[in-house]
């Protein structure tokens, strides 16, 4: 296992190299040059300078990226001028809000996903089967912005029962619990909406795992023992139709953070949404970049980890 | 084959029905194509053009209603399956000849080209399209042109692990074995006798990034970020968003055409999907 864990490890590290590579080429072919790429357009002589100097702009182009390759090593993902502060700085401070969106609306989309997934391959081309994989495929279709839309206009303008926008009532000066539980109707909408995006792919590889799993042999084997249709689905085959459906969850990063963003947008919820927002308002490259190459470092580690996961639970795969 | 094995296991002897959602799907999408054909016809016109008094609900006059700026939403609707089309196909038929080209000549040639190819491919899968894609607008500036590319070059991935594949198990298959018996090598061979048979997977993998480019399309325009010069539904969501409250119209229809369009290339990826599985099921 160790020298498994050892040879994914570093099959991963070329990935990260070539992101930053692949960063380091866009700022460096961007109109303006590298300089407004990294620095932004509004600094004045005097930042344009340090900038220069801390990141070699002078100097050619191979020495260039060795600086860039020694800064990103360390960490440094460019500075917002606009901010003040270091780019990943700013990106950090707005992730836990964000992730306040992506747990819940991931775990509800786990368990909803999941069991309706289950519920369609136990009636595999019945009437609920194609109610579930209809809705599978409609849930694949909308945008999960429109969806929050019409979350809006439905929920919060018509029926008044949750807020529009934002992540905490300005009117209020609540503590404690009752702080929390604002926070929480906040949360209502823009979770829904992620959920119903998160949902369906899950629900279609949970049904079509669980539809092969079915035709395994052990099953025919416990159906023939005598154990009732429901058991053998829920104790026996669900338990190794789960494999790809963490498969479906690791490979989902990128896609899960794409929802967020959009759906903070429409909820004006302070996390990287917002920050992405003002960011490209602003040209501030060094917030989108940093963002770019911090998403895709988290799909890199997420299908690692999903790898050393079905690694862990599966040991004929570690020999192949 | 195993479904229907399952299908029998718990009560139903049917055997999964495609055609249906398949025929849906084919008319979705000749909707979708039609009105991106007859545009000038359905709803003639500049889409950006006043058409009438502000925030007007559908009518007559109006199907879909007006604007804050006194735009036609029907005009703007219908002349935008024009902008999603033109992405969603361009990207596609990007993808698929990168994708086959690509896994065709590694599962092909195999060696230390597959390996390097394959890598390459990896870390094409691994790329977030949709933060790469705001990145290229904020460096390169937001056209179609740019978005176009950038989708079609971070797409291909998928494809070409699936022309790889088919192209692997093609090559053991006897009639290809006879084929290079009979002396037909190289290309030719790669070509006229193995592509054909990895066609439909690597179609239907084609179809659903269709849908997948009009998708981050219509979300760059929703944010504000897409060609300001294309009359697209998520620039019109991005105008419906501080008036959604007013005027309902203004997000409901263009949502519900990213909807049927998305819908539509799901169902005929789907399709395609399946009959390769029937086909390969009843050989």
């Amino acid at each position: 296992m160790l020298a498994y864990l050892a040879r994914r490890v570093l099959q991963a590290l070329p990935l990260l190299l070539a992101v930053v590579l692949v960063t380091f080429a866009l700022v460096e072919l961007a109109p303006g040059g590298p300089l407004v790429a990294l620095a932004g357009e509004d600094g004045d002589a005097a930042y344009y300078a340090s900038m220069r100097e801390r990141y070699g702009l002078d100097r050619p182009v191979h020495e260039r990226l060795a600086v860039y390759l020694g800064r990103v090593a360390r960490g440094d993902l460019g500075y917002s001028y606009r901010l003040q502060r270091p780019a990943l700085q700013a990106v950090l401070e707005r992730l836990p809000a964000t992730l306040l969106l992506i747990a819940p609306a991931l775990v509800l989309a786990a368990v909803i996903g999941v069991g309706a997934g289950a519920l369609a391959a136990r009636h595999a081309y019945g009437a609920l089967d194609t109610v579930v994989s209809g809705a599978t495929l409609l849930g694949h279709a909308i945008p999960v912005f429109w969806l929050a839309q019409l979350l809006t206009l439905g929920f919060a303008y018509h029926l008044e029962l949750f807020p529009v926008q934002g992540m905490r009532d300005a009117r209020s000066d609540a503590t404690g619990l009752a702080a929390a539980l604002d926070v929480a109707r906040h949360m209502v909408l823009p979770v829904t909406a992620l959920t119903v995006q998160y949902l369906a792919p899950i629900a279609r590889v949970a049904r079509a795992s669980l539809v092969d799993v079915l035709a395994a042999d052990y099953v025919r084997t416990a159906t023939a023992k005598g154990l009732a249709a429901p058991r053998v689905v829920y104790k026996h085959a669900l338990r190794n139709a789960m494999l790809p459906v963490v498969t479906v969850i690791g490979a989902q990063v990128a896609f899960m953070a794409s929802g967020a963003v959009l759906t903070e947008t429409v909820f004006a919820w302070p996390g990287l949404g917002r920050l992405l927002m003002s960011a490209m308002l602003a040209r501030d490259l060094a917030v989108i970049s940093a963002m770019f190459v911090l998403i895709t470092v988290a799909v890199v580690v997420s299908t690692l980890v999903v790898d050393l996961l079905y690694a862990a639970l599966d040991p004929r795969i570690r020999y192949a | 084959m195993r479904s229907e094995r399952v299908a029998e296991r718990f009560g139903r002897a049917r055997a999964p029905r495609a055609a249906p959602s398949l025929w849906l799907g084919v008319g979705l999408a000749a909707l979708v194509v039609l009105a991106a054909l007859l545009a000038p016809l359905l709803a003639p016109g500049d889409p950006f053009a006043a058409a009438g008094r502000p925030f007007l609900p559908p009518s007559a006059a109006h199907p879909f209603g007006t604007d804050d700026l006194g735009r036609d939403v029907w005009r703007a609707v219908i002349h935008g399956s024009r902008v999603s089309l033109l992405v969603g196909v361009s990207v596609a038929a990007i993808t698929l000849v990168l994708g086959l080209a690509v896994g065709a000549i590694a599962g092909f040639v195999g060696g230390w080209l597959d390996d390097l190819l394959m890598r390459i491919t990896e870390f094409v899968l691994v790329l977030p399209r949709f933060f790469l894609a705001l990145v290229v607008v904020a460096l390169f500036g937001a056209s179609l042109g740019n978005l176009i590319l950038v989708l079609a070059l971070s797409g291909w991935g998928l494809t070409a692990r699936v022309a790889r594949a088919g192209v692997l198990a093609a090559k053991q298959r006897e009639y290809v074995l006879a084929a290079r018996a009979l002396g037909a090598a190289g290309p030719r061979l790669l070509l006229r006798h193995v592509l054909p048979n990895v066609m439909a997977p690597v179609l239907a993998y084609a179809a659903l990034q269709v849908g997948n480019a009009i998708v981050v399309e219509a979300s760059l325009s929703f944010l504000g970020f897409g060609d300001p010069n294309a009359m697209s539904w998520g620039y019109l969501l991005n105008g419906a968003q501080a008036f959604v409250r007013r005027a309902w119209w203004l997000s409901i229809f263009p949502g519900l055409a990213i909807v049927i369009t998305v819908l539509a290339v799901n169902l005929l990826a789907d399709g395609v999907r399946d009959r390769r599985v029937a086909s390969a099921s009843n050989a």
